[in-house]
């Protein structure tokens, strides 16, 4: 029974539950006793009980399954793979589960008659539009028939399981019904129930960014020392074609560290004072009819995506700048088409509208009385920004700045596209550096072999990336709560 | 409506005619009105405003009265919708006039408001903020006693004068308004308005800043609005009662509180209506 | 009261002035006026500029140069031992290239003998021409025996020759024209079998190693597909948050540290996302790489916190005398949420959700780790099968090296940049038609 069909047969059931539970309710009210819950809640409240545990149950059952089937097909694999490198076990493992996906689409007589070897049963899959990897092997076949089979059976039983569940839960639900049954309230507790839940998805998502992140650099960590991380000051992962035995490549994060602040920085000292004197502006001299046309588009500055200006530093800002250094010096240029300069550009440029429309609700914040005060003593309107507005808004302005800080820090797509790859340490902001990002990016795409320190660095730098911009967010937020509380 | 005015304007001509030095006007109010987008708040207000004199203003909620008082010192200009008729003139120089310049205005008509809101500062910087942007004391020295000067005047000095470096904030209510006042002092003013001073205040920094404002009256020209109309006959030689945007009655305090010409201002001041 | 001059007042006399640095200061007030003018143009030049550049770069991408030839679809050519009813492959694998080369030849008046001059016709036409004619044949095969004119693309090369990108004054040996080739254009463009086109193409391909013959149909699907999924998933779940955080939670740590949560994940890095999803629902879950599904939970739980985050803006706007009413008539704070706050937090509810699926569109970073930088070049029919996104097209192609790839990329910018305008600029004007001062 496929998860679909299960999926649908539950909510046929929990529908005539609902139907039948309205009815009854109805039926009860014989207009003597006040019924405490509309007919309709009953109704509900039967269709809860034949849905959610058995969806629960499906739920549980779904997952289990898929482990179970994964250390079924493991316990199979003949015991040479099981010795050798974990890799190729796990590779094996892939490989076996891939061949059973593509057996189901076979023909059921062909599925019935399989040859032995995987040679033969290649053009059969590729008739069917499967495409496997050239490497699998002829014992995998049984296994994956095995595999398949199992699958079959556990999900048959499941099924059952999940649909009888299903009924139990509406005979229950109705054979509870009585007039003055509280349905109205066992419905809005569940529901209550279930706002708590789908508001606790933040943390998990949280717990799970974090701890996803930890196991894989646990796992890194013991491949490559702590220390010769953090500390290190050449990033050279040297990428090994697989099973290539153990390469030694040297992870420094500093070199990255070092290109992401540097970025991040001239970004800053873009967006900063232009952003701070865009809402400075807007919000204590525009008029009206400016403010309309000027507001939207700063909007629409913020809405476009990264990528749109990463392309922009690639094809155009990158080569002009490295033109016009040319032009400048006489032939030879000095601002490399990918520099720390054009990335920070324009990466500077993508955080103006944040800036300012951080700092404009920091400075709309600021009491108008604040404001009167001032232009009540006979300062004019710069005199009122610069020596009272600006300083009473300060605390915001620097949690604003934080909060910037950590977007030009985890911004990816105009690194990958304009910042280059060449892990540098350099003072020089013509040239290439490469960011924490941008290698998390380099590690991840292309073939994947899991479980090499290559590409178990990239979750090391994520941890890392993760709680620098945690520190930055809470403490940012914290200003800002702080100082928006002062006003209120 | 109109035969009130015309009494205020006699008993103001009957004040000029006598010539006494405290019956100099400083300020005058001639047919002002006040809108705010495509509503009108304030209609034909004409209202003298003597030197060295505390003129009240008085009248129940929304009458136009606060109105009036930021349009002394265009402090009505930064609200973008609001616009202004009639004259106003301060030494008999049109204060809407465009050679006069809103800055200078202000620094000359001085404005305490109804909450006291000192600057995120220190106590001394927010005495010195007024005379530092209008560059009135060159010298840290000069700067010191202005500021020593300014606090003595309003009468905050012996209290605050070990803590000048703490932030105004963190005074009371009492202390924060009487911190403004002698922030609008240290520009040296000629008028100070306030607008309802005392109302955020209980009862005794009420009183504190009361006879503060009768000893001021000796330098300065006051014009204030309060709602209470016990404040306006303690403080006050003159009072003018507004109703819904209309100047009823103008006069000396004594009298409009004795004997008012107008039943709005009589049923006003013994607590029939406001 | 006429009789009173309103202009002078006895004893009144205007004081001397005081010098109070007006000059000085009115020009410091001017300069921070055109301060803030210049950060504003600043912000506004850059925007003009980058538009600019990628629409100058990008509007030819909707114009495809193509060849309208007639050709004659020879049985002696596409199945010469007569097996096709038999051996259906034949047709799959037969030489279509040669037809359209055939035709070519005769549209040009070439000897068919002079296999000199033939081989100069190599790169005029795309080898797209061997997908579009067996396309033809597979929906008719009828054809098979006649001659029925159809529009081969041309050539990249040639495409951009025709939109005049190429510039042909340059040596012959450094440009991927030929001088015959170029002779060849001007003849078919004179008698009006050269064309440009409008490029359904673009947007109806997939991947592809030939621009002419990429486009961004499989970005397309695969972006609708994560935009449904981030929908189902991230409205219902963030207004059920935001109503248990508005209405329901009761201060207490547990609530902070929900709150907490949200806020920081509105400000995590989306590349984080990415690895939470190559982890734990590619590599625990075991969900398939490069699926648009996985695309759309990564992107759902990306765009939580933004929905939430308008959502409970869009609640607490609701006024309380609402909510006393509601209760005041006996309905329980359930039916109070649902049935009276809810429909007036509506409008704010959808702006934000509008901009949150805006950004989710635009995402690109998290979907680079889930694998969806794949070639693709058939329609994913389920979320479940190999998919990518617009942005992640775009960046694909941005690291193509040919021109012509340059052209696609910046045409795809236009499209996805005219999705997310529309859908800003909806959000806009909901959330000023629906402003509401209570």
């Amino acid at each position: 029974m496929s998860l679909m069909l299960v999926f649908a047969l539950v909510f046929v059931i929990g529908a005539v539950a609902f139907f039948i539970g309205r009815q009854r309710a109805a039926a009860h009210d014989n207009g003597k006793v006040k019924p405490h819950s509309r007919a309709h809640y009953h109704g509900w409240w039967a269709f809860l009980l034949a849905t959610l545990p058995a969806l629960l149950l499906l739920a549980i059952w779904s997952i289990g399954s898929s482990v179970y089937l994964n250390s079924h097909i493991n316990g199979q694999l003949p015991a040479q793979t099981a010795e050798s490198a974990i890799a190729s076990r796990t590779l094996a493992a892939s490989l076996t589960k891939s061949l059973a996906n593509g057996l189901r689409k076979l023909e059921p007589e062909a599925a019935n008659n399989l040859p032995a070897t995987f040679t033969e049963l290649q053009p059969m899959l590729a008739a069917r539009g499967v495409a496997l990897a050239p490497d699998t092997q002829d014992y995998m076949i049984p296994i994956a028939v095995d595999a398949n089979r199992t699958q079959d059976t556990m999900q048959l039983i499941g099924g059952v399981l999940v649909l009888a569940l299903a009924v139990a839960g509406a005979v229950f639900g109705l054979s509870k019904i009585k007039v003055r049954a509280r349905a109205r309230n066992n419905v809005e507790r569940l529901i209550l129930w279930g706002l708590l839940g789908a508001s606790t998805i933040a943390i998990l998502t949280t717990v799970g960014i974090v701890l996803s992140m930890l196991f894989q650099s646990i796992n890194f960590f013991e491949r490559v020392p702590f220390f010769s991380f953090f500390f290190g000051t050449v990033w050279d992962p040297r990428f090994a074609a697989a099973g290539a035995g153990e390469s030694a490549g040297q992870f420094g994060l500093i070199p990255l560290l070092a290109g992401t602040l540097y970025i991040a920085l001239v970004a800053m000292l873009v967006a900063v004072p232009v952003g701070l004197m865009s809402a400075v502006y807007m919000a204590e001299y525009a008029s009206p009819k400016v403010r309309a046309v000027v507001k939207p588009a700063l909007e629409l500055l913020a809405g476009i995506p990264t990528i749109v200006y990463g392309i922009f530093a690639l094809v155009t800002l990158g080569p002009f700048l490295r033109d016009l250094s040319a032009a400048l010096a006489g032939g030879t240029s000095f601002i490399q088409a990918q520099s720390i300069l054009t990335a920070g550009l324009v990466m500077g440029v993508m955080l103006i509208p944040v800036v300012s429309s951080l700092s404009d609700d920091i400075i709309t914040a600021v009491p108008r009385a604040m404001r009167d005060g001032s232009l009540g003593l006979g300062a004019t309107r710069s005199e009122t920004i610069r020596k009272v507005i600006l300083p009473a808004a300060l605390p915001g302005i620097v949690g604003a700045i934080l909060l910037t800080a950590s977007r030009a820090i985890g911004e990816t797509m105009i690194v990958v596209l304009a910042a280059g790859v060449a892990a540098n340490l350099t003072l020089n902001p013509f040239e290439a550096m490469t960011t924490i990002t941008v290698k998390i990016v380099n590690q991840l795409t292309g073939d994947l072999e899991f479980n090499s320190p290559q590409t178990l660095v990239a979750f090391a730098l994520g941890i890392t990336l993760f709680f620098l911009t945690l520190i930055m967010n809470i403490f940012a937020l914290y200003i800002v709560r702080k100082y928006r509380e002062q006003y209120e | 409506m109109n035969i009130m005015t015309e009494k205020a304007l006699e008993s103001a001509v009957s004040d000029k005619m006598s010539g006494t030095p405290n019956e100099i006007i400083k300020m005058r109010g001639n047919k002002v009105g006040v809108f705010y987008g495509e509503k009108q708040a304030l209609f034909d207000v004409d209202l003298d405003v003597r030197e060295n004199q505390v003129t009240a203003l008085i009248g129940p909620s929304g009458c136009g009265k606060s109105t009036f008082l930021r349009c002394l010192n265009r402090m009505n200009d930064t609200i973008d919708s609001a616009r202004v008729t009639g004259k106003i003139t301060l030494d008999n120089e049109d204060i809407y006039d465009k050679n006069i310049d809103v800055v200078e205005l202000r620094a000359r008509v001085g404005m305490v408001f109804q909450k006291p809101n000192p600057f995120p500062k220190s106590i001394y910087e927010n005495v010195a903020y007024g005379p530092r942007i209008h560059g009135l004391a060159k010298k840290k020295s000069d700067m010191d006693h202005v500021v020593e000067t300014s606090l003595k005047k309003a009468g905050l000095f012996n209290e605050v004068k070990d803590r000048l470096l703490e932030p105004g904030t963190g005074l009371s209510g009492g202390q924060q308004q009487r911190l403004c006042i002698a922030r609008a002092i240290a520009v040296s003013p000629e008028v100070i308005l306030m607008d309802e001073p005392c109302s955020a205040l209980d009862p005794i920094a009420t009183a504190r800043v009361e006879e503060l404002i009768d000893e001021l009256r000796q330098n300065y020209t006051i014009v204030i609005v309060t709602h209470s109309m016990q404040q306006a006959a303690r403080v006050s030689q003159r009072t003018a009662m507004f109703h819904l945007g209309y100047l009823v009655e103008e006069g000396a305090t004594d009298k409009m509180f004795t004997n008012p010409d107008d039943k709005r201002t009589q049923d006003y001041i013994t607590g029939r209506f406001g | 009261m006429t009789d009173i001059s309103m202009d002078t007042v006895a004893g009144a006399v205007p004081r001397p002035r005081r010098d109070i640095g007006l000059k000085r200061r009115y020009a410091a007030e001017r300069r921070f006026r055109i301060y803030g003018m210049l950060a504003i143009s600043v912000g506004l030049i850059f925007l003009a500029i980058m538009l600019f550049s990628i629409v100058s770069k990008g509007y030819t991408a909707f114009w495809q140069t193509t060849v309208s030839l007639p050709i004659n679809f020879d049985e002696k050519i596409l199945d010469p031992d007569n097996k096709r009813a038999t051996d259906p492959s034949v047709l799959i694998s037969a030489n279509y290239p040669k037809l359209a080369e055939n035709a070519l030849v005769a549209k040009l008046g070439i000897n068919p003998d002079d296999k000199v001059t033939i081989r100069k016709l190599k790169g005029f036409l795309s080898d797209g021409a061997r997908t579009q004619l067996r396309d033809v044949v597979a929906a008719d095969p009828s054809v098979i025996g006649t001659t029925r004119n159809v529009d081969i693309l041309a050539a990249a090369n040639l495409d951009s020759a025709f939109k005049g990108q190429i510039d042909l004054n340059v040596d012959e040996a450094r440009r991927k024209v030929s001088d015959q080739q170029v002779i060849w254009m001007k003849q078919l463009t004179t008698d009006g079998s050269m064309a440009e086109r409008f490029n359904t193409g673009l947007f109806t391909f997939g991947a592809s190693s030939r621009p002419e013959t990429s486009g961004m149909g499989v970005a397309i699907i695969g972006s609708f597909y994560m935009m449904v999924i981030v929908l189902l998933l991230a409205l219902p779940i963030g207004v059920a948050a935001s109503i248990y955080l508005e209405e329901f939670a009761k201060k207490g740590r547990l609530t902070d540290l929900i709150e907490v949560n949200i806020n920081n994940l509105a400000a995590v890095p989306s590349i984080v996302f990415g690895l939470l999803g190559l982890s734990v629902f590619i590599n625990f879950l075991g969900l398939p790489r490069s699926a648009a599904f996985v695309g759309g939970l990564v992107l759902t739980l990306m765009t939580l916190p933004t929905i939430i985050i308008a959502t409970r803006a869009a609640l607490a706007a609701v006024p309380p005398s609402i909510r006393s009413a509601a209760l005041g008539l006996g309905a329980s704070k359930m039916q109070m949420v649902f049935q009276h706050i809810l429909p007036l937090a509506a409008p704010g509810i959808l702006t934000g959700t509008i901009i949150g699926l805006a950004r989710a569109l635009g995402e690109t970073a998290p979907l680079l780790l889930i694998g969806m930088v794949a070639f693709v070049a058939n329609y994913p029919t389920t979320p479940f099968e190999p998919a990518t996104a617009l942005p992640v097209q775009i960046y694909m192609w941005a690291n193509e090296a040919e021109r012509a790839f340059v052209e696609r990329m910046s045409g795809a910018i236009i499209i996805l940049l005219i999705f997310l305008m529309a859908m800003n600029i909806t959000a806009i004007v909901l959330r000023r038609r629906f402003e509401r001062r209570w």
